[in-house]
């Protein structure tokens, strides 16, 4: 069965965020002086083979935490869904 | 005899050859170690040089962190040699988990490159043994990501242990408690975000960096012997 999925990586809480801080300090200029607290972040999608969700999901996390994301600094969020039907005809 | 170098290099690492330079004016026989190599038999010490390994692709040093060679760096420093990472070196070694830690972007976003003093605090590693704590080093910066963070369990192991080797005198991009440079345990492991090989000859400044890596050279050779 093949799997979606999406890994969210963000600076842990405490971790100084100098782009989100940018981005906040830019947003008066703008216009958008009602929004606080830009924290910002990156995601990745990428398709998992595996037998069932549970399995692709742990496929997912196990990427995230080796790679994606540096567990020192950073935590990730996986989401995971059934790309296709199984069995599913065109 | 002259200590033998490795000095590492990745696709993007562009601080090599002057690195190499830089260590045989301290007499010291450094010769490139391509990143696919797993053999390090021979080196008395290891450099990983400034540069852009991979590309600094995802962040520093996380894909170079699965090149084939760092199997053997790893080896090579749980044996007590000694292993120098310099600017994204250093980042390379903390992606590697051989360092604590980690560096993230520069306070205010800034990329720096700049001359930078810098004060050895702690003469227990090989890239400051037998320097006195508190001499003042003009060594230049160039980095985007420098800025030194860990959590303040890890903070506090450094600075009891004496294993903060380099702090700023003037902190260029945020760094925790000025920090330029710190040490394994052991003290055979150094990583430093400044250029000690950019501070080799008069030409360009300074030749501070090296009494840093003549220091790496002499333990290099120390630990041969012993």
């Amino acid at each position: 069965m093949r799997y979606s999925a999406r890994v969210e990586v963000r600076l842990r809480q405490g971790i100084a965020d100098p782009e989100g801080a940018t981005i906040e300090r830019a947003l008066p200029a703008l216009g958008f002086d009602d929004v606080r607290e830009v924290r910002a972040g990156r995601s990745f999608r990428f398709e998992v083979d595996a037998e069932d969700e549970d399995g692709a999901r742990r496929r997912a996390e196990e990427l995230a935490h080796r790679l994606l994301a540096n567990p020192v600094i950073e935590d990730s969020e996986v989401e995971v869904r059934q790309t296709a039907p199984a069995g599913g005809s065109r | 005899m002259s200590a033998r170098v490795g000095v590492v290099v990745f696709p993007g690492t562009n601080c090599e050859h002057d690195t190499v330079l830089a260590l045989e004016r301290v007499g010291a026989a450094a010769s490139l170690v391509w990143h696919t190599d797993e053999r390090l038999e021979g080196f008395d010490a290891l450099v990983l040089p400034g540069g852009f390994a991979h590309g600094d692709y995802l962040r520093p040093g996380a894909i170079a962190r699965f090149s084939p060679v760092m199997g053997a760096v790893a080896r090579f420093a749980a044996g007590g040699g000694p292993v120098l990472g310099i600017c994204n070196g250093f980042q390379v070694l903390t992606e590697a988990g051989l360092l604590p830690g980690a560096l993230v972007k520069n306070r205010g976003l800034r990329f720096v490159c700049a001359p930078t003093r810098v004060r050895v605090d702690s003469d227990r590693s090989l890239l400051t043994a037998g320097i006195e704590p508190g001499t003042e080093l003009q060594i230049p910066v160039n980095h985007f990501s420098g800025s030194y963070v860990c959590d303040p369990r890890t903070l506090a192991e450094l600075r009891d242990a004496g294993r903060v080797v380099l702090r700023y005198v003037e902190n260029p991009n945020g760094s925790v408690d000025d920090i330029a440079g710190i040490a394994s345990p052991e003290g055979n492991v150094v990583g430093l975000m400044p250029h000690p090989e950019r501070a080799s000859d008069a030409l360009v400044g300074s030749v501070d960096g090296l009494l840093l890596l003549r220091a790496m050279v002499t333990a290099a050779v120390a630990v041969r012997a012993a």
